[in-house]
């Protein structure tokens, strides 16, 4: 349903001026190819940097790429961009253009903007607002509430006027747990009720878990794997990751644990190994009894999480640790 | 939205489109396009959202332009003495609220909505560029309504001038409106960082208030070169001679006209500058 073939956007070297320095060329895609199914929710993983927005954006006919094919339902984007506002609803990082609306009349504006009439805007907006649990905040302005609420009105307005594909820049920065909830349940009734496919833009590699059909990773602008969640986790499958919790500092005299040192992501008195089961397992042996138990305040053995994956596929080199904190 | 029999083939992008394009009766290769938003609904609508913002924002801005324009006649008339600069005096304080608020104003609106990248949200919309532009022009052209019929009325008090003909503020608001706001927007738009926006928006305005305030026969020549330039000009010099005891109509049509010629202009390139700022 959306097909994106080999493409590439390069940014302009700028020359340096007074206060800024100069930035080289960068290649923000760099070839992309990707195949997203419909009623899918496909998500884009990647660090700060990576390419997602680039890509996202070029999707949306927001900008045209320097080669390439995108193509969404049958339409040519990059030939067509305008046909791109009237397939896909896109949430983008930014809220200034509703800002000093209150949430409902963002929501109706948005709607009557998409091309419905005055009185469907506003049974699509009390419904949506009342979907996702807005009503009681419908007239106030975006500007008065927190980040997690004015994200969640963004969201509100993105769905007025359904769309059949929805591109969602990070949507649920900021949200408490059950405006996530909401953004989730509304997404998955859509999808039941009129097969409507998401492309979900995030650095959160807990919520990709949990939500995505499958999952694209970009590092500097290229596709590094795309699988499902559970997919790309077999690509480390032999692997388990250890992590070992010291009371002050790690018993560096015990022979075992000073072996286990260099294959150590250190943080504080915090390590993370990946092992092959057996090392895994020699090595909880060797720390849970002898001289490094009385060292050892916590450990936890675990399959590989997607950030493993990340890790493991050579995102960013090396001084990137993960995706999210730990 | 079957798609995907053309997706999974193997090929170039190319191919795939043609096949797309070439498959016929019971599969309906290609998806229906969402309803497009008309202009004039659309326009409505982004009046009416631009309307409400200054609600929220806007209304301390709009008693600063009318106090602006207030003192500007109170100071003006130690040094005025009635006649034909008096005119000018209170034509050029009431059209300066024009250019406070829709040169000014919207430049830096659009200044901001540019570089904080708000402009995606519209773009995103299938909506015409025309109606974003027209309904933030007319919107902020709105905002000033209730301060230039203060400062026009203020004005014909202090200098004794005939309330008679005000009514002419119905055809000057709105069209030193559109010239003045269709140029604060192509500005906004226009220029690479908002801080230029703001600045050339506040230039705009010091523009607006030094010649069409100051009577026009005390300018050097090449000021009033300059004065000939700037739409707001017209506006000031038609609203000015409705003053007069047997005003010439002619020539305030001729002066509104050229607000309206400018209005048109000045609104298509902004209108071009936003398709311009909207797809990078």
């Amino acid at each position: 349903m959306c097909a994106v073939r080999d493409l590439t956007k390069t940014y302009p070297a700028v020359r340096g001026r007074r206060g800024t320095p100069a930035t080289p060329e960068v290649r923000a895609t760099d070839g992309v190819d990707v195949d997203i199914r419909r009623g899918e929710i496909f998500g884009l993983l990647g660090p700060n940097g990576a390419g997602k927005t680039t890509l996202v954006r070029q999707l949306t006919g927001l900008m045209r790429p320097d080669r390439g094919s995108v193509e969404i339902l049958g339409h040519d984007i990059v030939r067509h961009p305008e046909r791109a506002a009237r397939i896909l609803a896109y949430l983008g990082q930014e809220s200034s253009a509703l800002d000093e609306l209150t949430v409902s009349l963002a929501a109706e504006t948005t709607g009557r903007l998409r091309g419905l009439d005055v009185r469907s805007a506003r049974s699509e907006r009390d419904a949506v607002l009342d979907e996702l649990g807005l009503t009681a905040l419908a007239s106030r302005p975006l500007k008065k509430l927190s980040g997690g609420q004015r994200r969640l009105a963004c969201f509100a307005s993105a769905l007025v006027g359904a769309r059949p594909f929805l591109v969602l820049d990070e949507p649920t920065t900021g949200m408490d747990p059950v405006a996530r909830r909401a953004v989730w349940g509304a997404v998955d009734r859509r999808r039941a009720e009129h097969g409507t496919t998401v492309l979900l833009v995030t650095h959160n590699v807990i919520e990709a878990e949990t939500v995505l059909d499958r999952v694209a990773v970009l590092d500097r602008g290229r596709v590094i794997a795309c699988d499902t969640p559970s997919g790309l986790k077999e690509q480390v499958a032999g692997e388990v990751r250890v992590e070992l919790v010291w009371r002050e500092r790690a018993p560096l005299d015990v022979p075992e644990v000073a072996a286990l040192r260099d294959r150590a992501v250190e943080s504080g008195r915090r390590w993370a190994l990946r092992l092959a089961p057996e090392e895994a397992r020699a090595a909880v042996a060797a720390v849970t009894g002898g001289a490094a138990f009385a060292a050892l305040d916590d450990f936890t053995l675990a399959t590989p999480s997607l950030e493993d994956v990340y890790l493991a596929l050579g995102g960013s080199a090396g001084n990137v640790r993960g995706l999210v904190k730990t | 939205m079957s798609v995907v029999p053309a997706e999974v083939l193997p090929g170039s992008a190319v191919a795939q489109r043609d096949r797309v394009t070439v498959a016929e009766g019971g599969v309906r290769a290609v998806a229906e396009l969402g309803a497009r938003a008309r202009l004039w609904p659309a326009l409505a609508a982004v009046y009416r959202a631009q309307l409400s913002r200054a609600r929220v924002a806007r209304i301390p801005l709009l008693f600063v332009a009318t106090f602006q324009s207030v003192g500007i006649m109170v100071l003006m008339r130690g040094v005025v003495d009635g006649g034909g600069e008096a005119r000018a005096v209170v034509a050029g304080s009431s059209v300066l609220v024009v250019a406070f608020v829709a040169l000014n104003l919207l430049a830096q609106y659009f200044g901001q909505l540019r570089a904080s990248g708000g402009l995606d949200h519209y773009a995103t919309l299938p909506v015409p560029p025309a109606a974003v532009v027209l309904g933030a022009a007319a919107a902020y052209a709105s905002f000033t309504v209730p301060g230039t019929l203060v400062t026009a009325v203020v004005g014909c008090v202090l200098f004794q001038l005939p309330l008679t003909h005000l009514w002419i503020l119905a055809a000057v608001i709105p069209l030193a409106g559109a010239a003045l706001a269709g140029l604060g927007a192509a500005l906004g738009l226009l220029a690479p960082r908002p801080e230029l926006a703001t600045l050339l928006g506040q230039l705009g305005m010091s523009a607006a208030l030094l010649l069409g305030v100051l009577p026009p026969d005390r300018l050097p020549t090449v000021v009033q070169y300059a004065r000939d330039l700037l739409p707001s000009t017209y506006g000031v010099e038609a609203f000015g001679l409705t003053f007069g005891a047997d005003p010439d109509w002619g020539v305030v049509l001729l002066d509104l006209a050229v607000c309206a010629g400018v209005g048109v202009a000045s609104l298509a390139v902004a209108t071009w500058a936003y398709r311009r700022a909207a797809v990078r």
